[in-house]
């Protein structure tokens, strides 16, 4: 019997593109591009004929045009004579605002959360399983509405806080809870505040290079250097020298009652606040399980390892416990991130101006654009959105197990 | 009996009865000492909750045990408690049927979403209890075309025919696949067209046969509005995620690039940018003169982007499968459908289901979100109707309670389930 070696080569037949496994695959594909052109081009021919019978175009030549209304809670210049241009930006500031504060607000409940409710505590860790659940399984809508119902309805207004027995009275006389916003004591700063900043800058430096010099002596020669209180001593005591030296250069601008409303110091609108805190209350639920399931996946074995060479307790937690836990809790924790920044579109509902409220409310319905809006205010998100997960990739590379 | 213990001034011979352990180590001080006041940080944090509980607890419970169920305003409210701390529960009771079925829902047909939402139970029960007899699957497939009968309303024909169409389409698939499964799922597509294009006639020519009163869709609102849009986008979005999923693992590049492409975008992007785009840009791109009604406009954009979500999940399940079984699959002569339908889907789709159920307990929850484009379910129906009248006008915490504990109820039931179902699953290798 002969054994063929090699295929035998065939003539290509045009009933192998459906019935040849090598080639099927390129059919498949071919009429799958040629259904989705197709399709792109019935909605493109569409969306052309009702744009025409709107005697529509695309344009962006709006953004440039004055948009002339107000925006009250901002961070850069903009009156309602700026254009939408700028509108836009200064919503786009304010996403990115909300977005960090929530951020930074729910990591450190989140982390609180998550580790009471692993606490040996019987009622503290039943208090904290009460409040994962409640969180997580009310829509977070909900939450910002109620949140900024206590803002707006609970708080008093700002005319309560005049005569001479005022009804309300502001907090440590520096801060000024009103149902128009929140007045908080801004700083000023005289040109010597520079100087008060470079002593900051240094002892920053300056803490990091005396953790390095302990640790080089603890290698070298098995001493250990407190650091914890120098760290501190170097943070506070420089700068605070510099600042009386200088014959303090920042002060305080507080917030006064003038009228029938406070003036001067920073104003936090409700709204923001509202965001912000049921952003951060409701995230930190859902972050508190992850850093709860991160510290429940090290192995009860690492604990009694590292007890059995002798490390205390505190090192046990920064030395063993953390490192491993935080691979496991780092990657959905950005993913909640994530979470919050999309879910900062909400502050639409509360009437909190982020990108969402300028480009995708007022300015939309102003212009009628709404295909150019709404698509620029999805590749604003999507800008955003792939760049952080870019960031997680590149971390989950750096910290992969290297295995085998 | 000789004593042992001849010479020895005493030695006992019985055990002496064990004494009782100190008492405050039994029973319940043992407990507290070792669960509340072990060491000064716990001491500490036991003092401070029993503390934040009670201040909790007196300010809820006067105000809910003092509540006033029969009043007809707010003002009504006032005067009866005249100054006391308590609810004005009357809230719900007066505009109960606004909060769950909208403003324009026809108020002598409130039985039929109710007989709906009842029904769904026993359609739901063999789906989510696999110990059930898989009979009862059969009353899971009628469910549809029945809540459809009866919320729309309409001749029953409509959803007869539907319902004729797929098991038309069922019945030739079964004919063909056999043969191929691209030729079963064509076959059995083209005659569910067929038929629904048929029955499109008899549809028309018997419209008032056995009809309920119908009821456009705008006309929906209230929690259900939330139900109908959570139940439909899911289970529409369970297999449209699937196609995803598979697209995405594919090694047909064009394919995989697709899916990966539709996948990132929808995820990237907030829910409410795409119920903006149901809202105001979809009609842009339908043909002139179409005219999708909104609640069907927003079903297709909550569709598309919870079944992205679903999609990232069931990828998932298909990765954490060992890659002994696509060779497994292979090395019988499976093709890559048969691989899919009879190995690598059914223990994928088993690993991903807690992550399915999360995400529709979340879908569940981003259903509110249609209130920012006007419509009136139960967040949209208690900012806008209830607290904006004259009657209502700051009964803020009894409404907004009420609507917390029904999400609550919904979702916490679900994740308990997703819960009990992670263990009934846990059959796992090691």
């Amino acid at each position: 019997m002969v054994t063929e070696t090699t295929p035998q080569s065939q003539s290509f037949k045009l009933s192998m593109l459906l019935n040849d496994t090598r080639y099927r695959s390129y059919t498949f594909q071919f009429f799958s591009l040629l259904i989705l052109i197709v399709l792109i081009a019935y909605l493109g021919s569409n969306l052309i004929r009702n744009l025409a019978e709107a005697g529509l175009n695309i344009s962006y030549s709006f953004l440039g045009e004055p948009a002339g209304y107000d925006i009250n809670q901002r961070l850069i210049e903009y009156t309602s004579q700026s254009t939408h241009m700028r509108a836009t930006i200064v919503g786009v500031l304010n996403t990115l605002l909300v977005a960090f504060l929530a951020c930074f607000t729910a990591t450190i409940l989140g982390i609180l959360g998550g580790v009471l409710r692993l606490s040996e505590n019987w009622l503290v860790s039943k208090l904290m399983a009460v409040y994962v659940e409640a969180f997580r399984n009310v829509p977070v809508l909900i939450w910002i509405i109620i949140v900024f119902t206590i803002m707006t309805a609970v708080l008093p207004a700002p005319r309560e806080f005049r005569g001479d027995e005022p009804s309300a009275s502001l907090v440590l006389d520096a801060v000024a809870f009103t149902n128009r916003g929140v007045y908080v004591p801004s700083p000023e700063f005289q040109p010597q505040a520079i100087y008060v900043f470079f002593v900051l800058l240094a002892s920053i430096l300056a803490i990091f290079w005396y953790r390095n010099y302990a640790k080089n002596r603890l290698y070298a020669t098995g001493t250990l250097l407190p650091t914890f209180w120098p760290s501190f001593a170097i943070l506070v005591l420089p700068t605070v020298m510099a600042f009386y030296l200088l014959g303090k250069p920042i002060s305080l601008d507080y917030p006064v009652l003038k009228g029938f409303n406070f003036s001067g110091g920073w104003t936090i609108r409700g709204s923001l606040i509202a965001l912000w805190l049921a952003l951060a209350i409701y995230t930190a639920a859902f972050i508190a399980e992850n850093v709860r399931a991160g510290i429940l996946a090290i192995s009860k074995g690492q604990t009694e390892a590292a007890a059995s060479l002798g490390l205390r307790p505190n090192r046990i937690m920064s030395l063993v416990i953390l490192p491993q836990a935080l691979r496991v809790i780092i990657p959905p924790l950005i993913s909640q991130y994530l979470n919050i920044t999309k879910n900062s579109s909400l502050a639409i509902a509360v009437g909190y101006m982020d990108v969402t409220g300028t480009l995708g409310g007022i300015t939309l319905n102003q212009t009628g654009r709404a295909i150019e809006a709404i698509l620029l205010l999805m590749l604003f998100y999507l800008l955003i959105s792939l760049s952080i997960s870019a960031l997680m990739n590149i971390y989950n590379k750096s910290i992969s197990l290297k295995e085998r | 009996m000789p004593s042992k213990s001849s010479g020895v001034a005493f030695v006992r011979e019985t055990q002496l009865p064990e004494l009782p352990p100190p008492t405050f180590e039994t029973g319940p001080i043992k407990w507290m000492r070792q669960n509340l006041f072990k060491g000064v940080t716990s001491t500490f944090l036991t003092v401070a909750s029993v503390y934040a509980i009670y201040l909790a607890l007196s300010m809820v419970l006067p105000w809910v045990l003092n509540g006033i169920w029969n009043a007809n305003s707010i003002r009504e409210c006032r005067v009866i408690l005249d100054g006391a701390a308590g609810g004005c529960f009357s809230v719900l009771t007066e505009r109960w049927n606004q909060l769950l079925f909208g403003v324009t829902y026809p108020a002598d047909q409130y039985w039929r979403p109710a007989l709906a939402f009842v029904l769904m139970f026993p359609a739901l029960a063999p789906v989510l209890f696999s110990h059930l007899p898989r009979k009862l699957l059969i009353s899971t497939v009628l469910y549809p075309f029945a809540a459809f009968w009866l919320i729309w309303g309409g001749t029953i024909i409509a959803p007869l025919i539907a319902l004729a169409g797929f098991i038309a389409a069922y019945l030739v698939y079964r004919r063909l696949v056999s043969a191929s499964f691209a030729a079963g799922s064509l076959g059995g597509l083209c005659t569910a067209v067929i038929v629904w294009w048929l029955g499109g006639y008899i549809t028309e020519a018997a419209a008032s046969v056995i009809a309920l009163e119908p009821v456009p869709s705008r006309n929906m609102g209230g929690f259900m509005l939330n139900m109908i849009l959570g139940v439909v986008c899911v289970s529409l979005s369970f297999p449209l995620g699937i196609v995803l999923a598979l697209g995405r693992q594919s090694s047909m590049p064009i394919i995989k690039w697709i899916c990966v492409m539709f996948i990132e975008f929808i995820r990237g992007v907030p829910l409410i940018t795409l119920l903006f785009v149901a809202n105001v840009v979809l009609a842009y791109f339908l043909p002139p003169g179409s005219n999708f009604d909104l609640i069907l406009r927003v079903i297709i954009m909550i569709t598309l982007f919870a079944s992205a979500y679903i999609a990232e999940v069931i990828r998932g399940g298909l990765a954490a499968l060992p890659r002994g079984q696509y060779e497994a699959a292979d090395s019988v002569g499976l093709d890559y459908s048969q691989a899919m339908r009879l190995i690598i889907l059914p223990q994928a789709l088993k690993i991903s289901i807690p992550g399915i159920v999360n995400i529709a307990v979340s879908l569940f929850k981003d259903t509110t979100l249609v209130s920012v484009i006007s419509m009136f379910d139960l967040v949209g129906m208690i900012r806008g109707p209830i607290l904006a009248s004259t009657d209502w006008n700051g009964v803020y915490w009894e409404l907004w309670l009420f609507a917390s504990l029904l999400f609550f109820t919904v979702c916490y039931g679900i994740s308990q389930y997703s819960q009990w179902l992670e263990r009934q699953l846990a059959t796992d290798h090691r």
